[in-house]
């Protein structure tokens, strides 16, 4: 072809703007939003806890004390109390948070993986393969969210692993449902059929032009679902069907600390208060985030 | 360029053969068996190097021929001729081999690109599918943003929304360009722009067509862009092609009623010459139940009984400038009361 050719009209020039490659514009807009970005930093204040927690916690989590029990803030050296054992409560919920969150993180990972592949699957597959796996997904809608957790991991017994997988199994029909969703709404725009008159085959084409579509929406709504987790989390093991004692997990202090409400109610609310900032922060952090990846702002 | 050597058929051959395309879509929930006759027996030939313009209403099935075309809607039934070669056939060429020659620009600017692509990858996307490496495709990526009038360093890296409705258009050309077909399928590509735009759009096509040895199959409803850019009008209604012919045949003599019509609808540039009534009225039937005979009979002043009973054939082509319209009017066997006169 050659390189030089009339043009019928001139070259358009308006001011060229800075370019920024996609990721170097969401990071642009984070750095504007203060609350975001402190939220941020509050996550990962906790998940740095959780890492070091052998290093940070104060005393040894699991040290029993038989006169140091219950006791109230600021007890000799002991910054937020003592437990219904005469545990360190700034070290229990440091060393807690490792549980929490990680009984958080890992089944919102497997369920946006297991989910995410099978909600595009079905957005992006013919009529059968989506009424296959969406009718499948729909059963387990049947049940309230925290009930089927209670009744798969009661089902297979207590314990973390359990309890993670429990809740993998609750988490993987709404990311479906969020990946099926984002699928089939970009699957007819006409950039997909340009796709396909360009001759491309459907894996190139899920790779090119859905999944970068599909990664938004699913990234977001996993997001958001951490803090969701945690809670969940923390009720299975309020209920027993968690983590088992002594190992300190927030919603199991929150469950044998409750006996002793009428003694010590503030260091009886701590762990709570733990999950309440975690919880928040992921969500102000994924709203955040959410916004800040919206490319057409 | 290669498209001299790969040029088979020779001049005379038709670029695109469309014999009795025919695609009727199911109706949801409708009674059993319905269908919507959204194409129903298309034949045409597109000439290599020309323009083939494509009006009707909406709802006539002008999206559903193109697509049709590029096998993007499999047809239920007909025939598909690329440069002398059958396109699906044992003998013929695949239809990748055909998406590799025939490209398509669509209608909405927006969301036929890419939102979360950069438009030089959405550009170098095509090459990069037909086996050039990332490098190759973004340098062809980069010299069809210049042939489109686009600075590549200004406007490559941007994303869709960053673009204004006619640079969009402008990146979808250029899309359809990069693989170097040698017919392009523009689906209405000039109606959403702005007037002043889409005059300068029309512009780059035309000269983009000198340039590349184009040819165009250029579907629009508005029947003065048309008119400026084509050189021969396919004319439908409800499915069907009701005239063909070279276009300044069809814009002084139009031989169909319908065509008629079309062209009195045309708003006129002189407030004294107003048009104060619709020369056609009401909607176009439904494509489910069209009716029987000639399908314009229900609008036509001209109908008579024999339009009810037979459906007038449209005739045979023979070359560029054949003039042929589906109207008992032409026949002069049809027993039409106006039917013209053998001398």
């Amino acid at each position: 072809m050659p390189n030089t050719m009339i043009l019928p009209t001139a070259m358009i020039e308006p001011a060229a703007p800075k370019q920024r490659g996609y990721w170097g514009s969401v990071g642009n807009r984070l750095r504007y939003d203060p609350v975001t970005v402190f939220f941020g930093l509050v996550v990962l204040a906790i998940i740095l806890a959780a890492i070091f927690a052998p290093l940070l916690a104060p005393f040894d989590p699991y040290k029993e004390s038989i006169i140091g029990r219950l006791k109230p803030l600021g007890w000799k050296g002991h910054w937020l109390g003592t437990d219904e054992l005469g545990r360190d409560i700034l070290s229990r919920l440091i060393h807690g948070g490792r549980v929490s969150l990680l009984m958080g993180v890992v089944p919102v990972a497997i369920a946006t993986v297991v989910g995410g592949t099978l909600g595009v699957v079905g957005g992006f597959g013919g009529r059968k393969v989506n009424t296959a796996i969406m009718r499948t997904m729909d059963v387990f809608y049947a049940f309230p969210s925290v009930l089927l957790a209670v009744a798969i991991s009661g089902a297979m017994g207590g314990g973390a692993m359990n309890g993670m997988i429990a809740l993998s199994m609750v988490f993987t029909p709404a990311m479906c449902r969020v990946a099926e969703t984002a699928t089939a709404q970009v699957k007819n725009l006409d950039f997909v059929e340009a796709a396909r008159a360009t001759g491309a085959g459907t894996l190139t084409i899920l790779r090119y032009h859905i999944l970068g579509n599909v990664l938004g929406p699913v990234f977001i709504y996993a997001s958001s679902l951490v803090s969701v987790g945690i809670l969940l989390a923390s009720g299975l093991s309020f209920l027993g069907l968690g983590v088992k004692p002594p190992t300190a997990d927030w919603g199991l202090m929150l469950s044998t600390l409750r006996q002793s409400i009428y003694v010590n109610p503030v260091v009886c609310a701590l762990p709570g208060v733990a999950i309440l900032i975690t919880s928040v922060s992921f969500n102000l952090l994924s709203d955040g985030i959410r916004s800040a990846m919206d490319v057409r702002m | 360029m290669d498209t001299v050597e790969i040029d088979r058929g020779g001049p005379a051959q038709p670029l695109l053969i469309a014999k009795d395309l025919r695609k009727h879509f199911k109706v949801k929930g409708g009674a059993p068996g319905a269908v919507v006759r959204a194409v129903d027996g298309v034949s045409f030939n597109v000439f290599k190097g020309e323009t083939l313009g494509v009006v009707g209403e909406s709802g006539c099935g002008k999206s559903t021929l193109a697509r049709l075309l590029l096998h993007l809607i499999e047809p239920d039934a007909g025939e598909l001729v690329f440069d002398g070669d059958a396109v699906g056939d044992m003998r013929g060429i695949t239809v990748n081999a055909l998406r590799r020659q025939v490209q398509m620009v669509f209608q909405d600017s927006s969301s036929s690109l890419n939102p979360r692509m950069p438009v030089r990858d959405s550009i170098a996307f095509g090459p990069y599918v037909h086996g050039k490496t990332k490098a190759e495709a973004g340098r062809i990526a980069r010299d069809v943003l210049v042939k489109v009038g686009l600075k590549p360093d200004l406007f490559g890296p941007r994303y869709p929304h960053e673009l204004s409705g006619g640079q969009k258009q402008r990146i979808n050309i250029a899309r359809a360009l990069a693989i170097e077909p040698r017919m392009v399928i523009l689906d209405e590509a000039v109606s959403a722009l702005d007037k002043s735009v889409e005059a300068q759009v029309l512009n780059l096509l035309r000269a983009l067509k000198e340039n590349f040895n184009l040819t165009y199959l250029f579907i629009s409803h508005d029947l003065s862009v048309v008119r400026y850019i084509s050189d021969r009008v396919l004319v439908m209604y409800l499915g069907a092609v009701v005239e063909l012919g070279p276009v300044q045949d069809i814009f002084s003599r139009p031989k169909h009623p319908y065509t008629t019509a079309l062209l009195a609808s045309r708003p006129s540039m002189d407030p004294a010459r107003r048009i104060e009534e619709p020369p056609i009225t009401g909607d176009p039937p439904s494509p489910i139940n069209p009716p029987s005979g000639c399908r314009f009979r229900t609008r036509c002043q001209h109908a008579e009984a024999v339009c009810a009973q037979t459906q007038p054939i449209l005739g045979a082509w023979n070359d560029r400038d054949s003039h042929i319209a589906a109207c008992h009017m032409q026949d002069p066997e049809s027993g039409h009361s106006l039917a013209i006169r053998t001398h």
